[in-house]
């Protein structure tokens, strides 16, 4: 049996992995991306933690956070679809004046 | 050999078993498409390789594998072979968890009977639903990275298109959940064992007329054939997302394509027709030939189909899927559930 | 044993694929390796005795989302050479921001790891509470999803809809509204 240690310690590299790809990548997909890996890392807390109390919410809150990933996801690249269109330019550097 | 190595062994057995068979039936469907093909154009079709045809899948396979392996200079490296792997890869994988016979001892040779399928997954429904939604992957990335705008119209449309029927295709199966309670293929057909009034069997197809008919239209929009296969139609879009493959690469697409079909049909065959349970042969732990005999007739249809109806243009295609097809699914949906809730089956 | 060697393989996947993933210059494989990771993840929730999540998973996320980041990335073209120069550079060799930011997040694996193994009642077996199937069966999951937190399953089919709209209207060229 897998102590439910080993399971956080894994979710929290996947967690700083992402928080790391946030603000070190230049590259809006990317930071994107990063966004994601964070909350898988936060899901397989979820049901780590789940599993050790013997319930199901844990995976009822996991459901939750994945349809949220996914309407953000939408969103956030609906907007960067319109700021590449405007800028021609994926660099968040790119959009620090506030004038359109 | 004690049981429980034995039991090892049978296990590994039908793996490979499954495997074999998978790769000789998509063989099996380039040599019987071009034959049935020829038949209804009221010609012979292969004539020569072997007797009456019947080897001609082999002259296929080694001319493909001696073709020259060509990738076009801009083509992104890995992708470009990444793309027809994903494809087989996932083609293959989701017939892992069909089911494809009862539970057998093989004649006495083992205590406790062994299942006849590679796995029996107790969400086996969503297991195939996601490993065919992967196969989205092989197609886009053939058609990004080749590099060419057939390929990556040809790819764009294709994935745009599976995902669409995506919706019909998972609605129909939640309407088929309903009726049997279980995401367990095994269990889902194991519910439609006996029959009604003696001699009408228990299939969904006969509780699901429409989920039926919606099932095999989304199943056959899935696999890019017959009317829907525009993205890859010769005569729009030169060969769509494989125009820049040659030699192995090329030929595992249309492997896919053919496995995609078989495990479209198998899962059909499962939910609606029943799987394994017919009369007569079951007594002899023969159920398996019923399940082949099913699942052969549902791949005549899709060839049958292929060569006698137009194909749909993409906006008609598209239109189909979401304003009709989806539609008509979730209705179908409503309805099961409100038969399920009334008459508590 | 096997538990035990198919835990670490897993973990080990979804490690190396997202760490790879902030690395990659192009944004095409930095989402194959991300789905690389997310099939690994997957393998743990099975693991976890949680199928249904676990195909949840690949269906949503690996199936949908990180499709419609292929999709962006197809259609947006966007040079593969964009980004800051130093962007390019090994995160221990880039000036000022960087390195300091690469720092800091590994300090913040090193602090989060030292927490976590500190804790009690942490480092007991998992899966000694709780019957695995009764909690791994759909049926369980769906009853409790749709008493206990059914405003939260509206509320987010609310939020779905609403996301679509939002992304329709956002990336609708200007002069079609």
């Amino acid at each position: 049996m897998i102590p439910l240690g080993h399971y956080l310690i894994v979710s929290a590299i996947l967690f700083a992995i992402g928080t790391a790809g946030v603000f070190l990548r230049r590259n809006l997909i990317t930071i994107l991306l990063s966004i994601e890996i964070m909350l898988n890392a936060v899901n397989l807390s979820f049901v780590a933690f789940g599993r050790a109390q013997g319930t199901v919410d844990g995976q009822i809150i996991t459901f939750f956070v994945m349809t949220v990933a996914a309407a953000e996801a939408a969103v956030g690249l609906a907007i960067v679809i319109g700021l590449f269109r405007h800028r021609e330019s994926l660099n968040p550097d790119a959009f620090t004046s506030l004038k359109w | 050999m004690d049981q429980a190595t034995l039991r090892f062994a049978i296990q590994l057995a039908i793996i490979g078993f499954t495997f074999f068979m998978l790769i000789n039936a998509s063989a099996l469907l380039v040599l019987a498409e071009r034959k049935i093909m020829g038949f209804m154009q009221q010609r012979y079709g292969p004539y020569l390789v072997g007797p009456h045809g019947l080897l001609q899948p082999l002259a296929d396979i080694l001319k493909l594998l001696f073709k020259e392996e060509l990738r076009p200079k801009d083509a992104d490296r890995w992708l470009f072979t990444l793309a027809p792997i994903i494809s087989v890869t996932a083609a293959f994988a989701a017939f892992a968890a069909v089911p494809w016979g009862a539970e057998t001892t093989f004649f006495g040779l083992l205590d406790t009977p062994v299942k006849l399928g590679v796995a029996d997954v107790n969400v086996a429904v969503l297991v195939v639903f996601a490993i065919t939604s992967m196969g989205v992957y092989g197609i886009v990335l053939a058609g990004w990275s080749s590099n060419s705008k057939y390929s990556l119209l040809g790819g764009l449309r294709s994935s745009a298109q599976m995902i669409s029927y995506e919706l019909a295709y998972a609605t129909t199966l939640a309407s088929v959940i309903m009726l049997a309670g279980s995401l367990s293929l095994r269990e889902v057909v194991d519910a439609q064992s006996g029959y009604w009034l003696g001699f009408i069997p228990r299939w969904y197809l006969f509780l699901q007329p429409v989920g039926f008919i919606i099932y095999v239209i989304a199943g056959v929009a899935e696999t890019n054939r017959a009317p829907f296969d525009f993205p890859e139609a010769e005569q729009e879009l030169v060969a769509g997302y494989n125009t820049e493959y040659s030699s192995v690469r090329f030929a595992l697409f249309p492997q896919a394509e053919y496995i995609n079909m078989t495990t479209m049909s198998a899962v059909a065959t499962d939910l609606y027709l029943g799987g394994w349970h017919g009369p007569l042969l079951e007594r002899f732990g023969l159920g398996w030939v019923w399940f082949l005999i099913k699942v052969g007739i549902i791949l005549f249809t899709y060839i049958w189909v292929r060569w006698t109806v137009p194909r749909y243009r993409y906006d008609q295609l598209m239109q189909f899927g979401w304003k009709w097809l989806f539609p008509a699914a979730v209705i179908n949906l409503i309805v099961t559930a409100a038969f399920v809730l009334y008459f508590n089956v | 044993m096997s538990e035990t060697i198919l835990f670490y393989l897993l973990a080990g996947v979804a490690v190396v694929a997202s760490a790879l993933v902030i690395g990659q210059r192009n944004p095409m494989y930095s989402i194959m390796l991300l789905i690389a990771s997310f099939g690994a993840l997957s393998g743990l929730y099975i693991q976890l005795d949680a199928p249904f999540v676990a195909m949840a998973q690949v269906i949503v996320y690996a199936g949908a989302i990180m499709v419609l980041f292929l999709f962006v990335v197809m259609l947006l073209n966007a040079p593969q050479e964009d980004g800051a120069e130093w962007d390019r550079a090994h995160p221990l060799r880039r000036p000022g921001i960087g390195r300091f930011g690469a720092l800091l997040a590994g300090l913040l694996i090193v602090q989060l790891v030292w927490a976590l193994t500190r804790v009690n009642d942490v480092g007991g077996a998992i899966g000694a509470r709780g019957d695995a199937a009764a909690i791994s069966s759909v049926r369980a999951v769906g009853r409790v999803l749709f008493t206990d937190y059914v405003f939260a399953f509206e509320a987010t089919s609310i939020l779905i809809l609403v996301a679509m709209v939002g992304a329709v209207l956002l990336a609708a060229r200007e002069g079609s509204r």
